[in-house]
């Protein structure tokens, strides 16, 4: 089973001496789904960037099966927050671009890329411009070009962030089946708690200065919607609404603490 | 699969914009507008006898010049024969300028070695006026067809090269990494990614540099030319035929124009995605 672990990674950049990450391990094997959740600054992206391949460690190792990382490649592919689409190829053209560059014929590149459009719930709109879709339908285009490629992990920079609550909510439910479809192991960069809970089997809650785990707990709520459970039935149960209470708490702590030294409590309530 | 069709509704209505219909005729109106007045003012001055003749020709005269030189013909060749001598040179130096002056765009953008060889030779080119270097392209490459698009082509590689380079640092950084992590190579980055991303300014680039083409081309065919609407200019000005300088002024204009807007629809056709994203 492949397993993309990060075992004592710090960044810092440039000369500054604050680091973004400090000290942080993680195991991402195939057939999991971890989330990353934190407040701003918390080095959640550049956790991402270092899986991805996209910056390098300044101590630390990252590694795919025990090979040392040492840039992007197509064993991880990527999903961004701004979708990263390209506008001047067709949806599915888009979709095709991983398989393209892998060197898979014309033919059976359009076709599997078409296949991934369906999955999606796209059918039918790969002759589409890119800026002919809504925003949560090019995210879909986004998430079916990081499949095409037959990642073994799928690394997802809050693919959702810029969705409506409804559009999101249906994202959920369709980023479940397609994770469980694909195999490959996920991590979610996400600002929603609710998100993390319902998605993941893991999730890791970073605090900032400098951005470290403070928290990693593993769920199955997700697990339990592909079984065939209700999803709302799911997040009103109260051992869901308890573990968000604890990851909002992991979350907020230090924030608390600092704001109440600073007397802004009593002004906030 | 989860049936996701909802979030196709939730695409901005346009109603949004303004009335395009109302827009377009009025710029075009205004333009005519300009254009016509300029012409009365011009017959005005010529009719109440404000300048000379041999200063400023009556239209009717310019127009005559036109038609003179479009049948019987002025300076060696009729106007047929000056067009596709000057269409030739100056868009033979644009293909020769485009085949050089995007690779060279694209390694400035990519490349810092590149950068650091390539783009003090493109600043050096950049401020050349043309009659400064005519006389060394003569001197090196002699009197013939060659020196003359070469001329019209230096003036033009500063703006393809530099319109390049800014156009490779449009795609953003997340369309590039993603091209990254799916294992695209060097190549393939720049092919797949940062050459269409850079098409837009390219192609501003490309109307800038017709621009300069056109503005180098008399100078280009200062010597030894035997045609070409910039010859003809000359050898009309030599003998103070002040309408056909007029009338070959007016053809040029007009080619440009027309080359503006086949550029411009060129554009509208193949890059459809301009502005959109």
């Amino acid at each position: 089973m492949s397993v993309l672990s990060l075992s004592r990674v710090s960044l810092h950049y440039g000369t500054s001496s604050a680091p973004v990450l400090q000290d942080l391990s993680l195991d991402l094997r195939r057939g999991e789904f971890v989330s990353v959740i934190g407040r701003s600054g918390s080095g959640k992206t550049s956790l991402l960037n270092l899986a991805a391949g996209f910056v390098s460690p300044s101590t630390g190792t990252v590694r795919v099966d025990g090979r040392a990382v040492t840039g992007p490649g197509p064993d991880r592919a990527v999903v961004f927050q701004d979708d990263a689409l390209y506008p001047w190829r067709r949806v599915e053209d888009n979709v095709a671009l991983p398989l393209k560059l892998a060197g898979v014929g014309r033919d059976e590149r359009l076709a599997r890329a078409r296949d991934w459009l369906a999955a999606v719930g796209l059918e039918g709109q790969g002759a589409k411009h890119v800026w002919q879709l809504s925003g949560g339908q090019r995210q879909r285009v986004g998430i079916a070009r990081a499949l095409a490629s037959e990642p073994e992990f799928l690394l997802m920079d809050e693919p959702l962030g810029a969705l409506d609550a409804m559009t999101r909510d249906l994202m959920h439910e369709l980023l479940l089946k397609l994770w469980q479809r694909s195999h490959a192991g996920a991590m979610l960069i996400t600002h929603s708690v609710e998100e993390a809970l319902f998605l993941s089997t893991s999730v890791l809650v970073l605090a900032p200065d400098p951005g470290r785990v403070v928290l990693q707990e593993r769920f199955s709520f997700g697990r339990r919607f592909l079984a065939g459970e209700d999803p709302r039935a799911l997040k009103s149960e109260p051992a869901f609404i308890a573990a968000r209470e604890r990851l909002l708490a992991a979350i907020y702590m230090k924030e608390a603490s600092r704001m109440k030294k600073q007397g802004h409590m009593k002004e906030v309530g | 699969m989860v049936d996701l069709s909802a979030p196709a509704a939730l695409s901005v209505p346009a109603a949004a914009s303004r009335p395009g219909l109302r827009r377009l005729p009025l710029g075009l109106v205004l333009g005519l507008g300009t254009f016509v007045a300029v012409l009365c003012l011009w017959v005005l001055a010529s009719a109440q006898g404000w300048a000379s003749p041999v200063f400023l020709p009556a239209p009717a005269r310019v127009w005559a010049a036109l038609v003179r030189v479009a049948t019987e013909g002025y300076a060696n060749a009729t106007l047929w024969g000056h067009m596709g001598a000057s269409l030739w040179r100056v868009f033979a130096a644009l293909v020769f300028t485009m085949l050089i002056g995007v690779p060279v765009g694209l390694i400035i953008a990519t490349s810092r070695i590149g950068r650091g060889i390539l783009d003090p030779l493109v600043e050096f080119i950049r401020p050349l006026p043309p009659l400064a270097y005519l006389p060394l392209i003569i001197i090196w490459c002699g009197i013939g067809e060659p020196s003359k698009v070469l001329v019209i082509g230096i003036a033009m590689l500063a703006p393809i090269v530099i319109s390049t380079v800014s156009g490779a640092r449009a795609a953003s950084e997340s369309q590039i990494r993603a091209a990254q992590a799916f294992g695209a190579t060097r190549v393939q980055l720049v092919r797949e990614v940062m050459l269409p991303a850079a098409l837009p300014s390219i192609f501003t680039g490309m109307r800038i540099a017709l621009g300069a083409g056109w503005t180098t081309l008399v100078a280009a065919e200062l010597v030894a030319a035997t045609r070409g609407l910039g010859y003809m200019i000359q050898s009309a000005a030599q003998f103070l035929v002040t309408d056909m300088v007029i009338a070959g002024i007016l053809v040029i204009s007009a080619l440009a124009t027309l080359s503006e807007l086949a550029l411009r629809l060129t554009e509208r056709r193949f890059l459809p995605w301009i502005g959109k994203s």
